[in-house]
């Protein structure tokens, strides 16, 4: 039970949402992505988030902090596309999108922005009460 | 007994910075955990909790006088959850908001019990140096 505490509590947290702004990042390098057949489509990646003890990071039992407990495909169809003109169109003229709505992405992305920068306020605010701890009786 | 006159001296202040220490790091998690789905806010009453933390204080027997007084240490605080405004459709009951002003106000409390805590030592050093 320290300040330290809170600050690994929000560590848990940035890392958390980093993976979630990595799995964004790579939902919208490849909504563009096109292939020749529905299972080779790229599908839409979103990490799940669980609460797990401090206990399981460190020592203390009474504090949360947070994990990627998996990361999920998302299993909307891939768009066909009718283009018999494209490289990578099959034998009746298709072509496969996958199904990724930029907007949804964008909206998440801020989300788990936002999320991050709350982190980084805890743990700043949590600093400065340490240093100033530290600076007891001087 | 010269340490437990001091820490007579210290009053509640050392107490009261454990369970905001305490309550920062709920509150903390709370916040990391605003995207976790099923995730449910916790905190503690802070009222009872120092009272709790006052009164493990008192209780503390010594029967011996090579006993060590109970060190600045709030007992364990009873951590409740939080009856949510309005729960989102993922179970979660974080309010990122509200999380966010216990949370500055609690750094705040904290600052001012600090404070208190700084000028008492100030002061007991005045005395031991006998400065004006």
């Amino acid at each position: 039970m320290s300040l330290f505490d809170a600050m690994d509590i929000a560590g848990t947290s940035l890392s958390a949402q980093t993976v979630r702004l990595n799995a964004i990042a790579s939902n919208m390098a490849n909504a563009n992505t096109v292939s020749s057949t529905p299972e080779d489509t790229y599908k839409a990646k979103t990490p799940l988030f669980k609460a797990v003890l401090e206990s399981q990071l460190s020592g203390d039992a009474s504090q949360m902090g947070v994990q990627i407990d998996r990361i999920e495909e998302l299993g909307d169809e891939p768009r066909a596309e009718f283009n018999p003109g494209h490289p990578l169109a099959d034998e009746n003229g298709y072509i496969y999108r996958p199904d990724i709505d930029v907007a949804t992405e964008m909206v998440n992305m801020m989300q788990a922005s936002r999320s991050f920068q709350n982190s980084i306020e805890a743990i700043n605010t949590a600093k400065q009460l340490a240093m100033r701890t530290l600076t007891l009786g001087k | 007994m010269a340490a437990s006159g001091i820490d007579k001296a210290l009053g509640i202040s050392p107490q009261v910075l454990a369970l905001r220490t305490q309550r920062m790091n709920l509150l903390t998690a709370n916040i990391a955990n605003a995207d976790t789905p099923n995730y449910k806010a916790r905190d503690i009453d802070f009222r009872s909790a120092l009272e709790q933390a006052k009164t493990s204080l008192a209780q503390l027997n010594m029967t011996n006088t090579r006993h060590m007084p109970l060190a600045g240490s709030a007992e364990q605080p009873t951590v409740m959850f939080r009856q949510p405004l309005q729960e989102s459709t993922n179970g979660n009951t974080v309010d990122a908001q509200s999380e966010h002003a216990a949370f500055m106000e609690n750094a705040m409390r904290y600052q001012a019990s600090l404070q208190l805590l700084d000028n008492r030592i100030k002061g007991i050093k005045n005395a031991i140096k006998g400065e004006a």
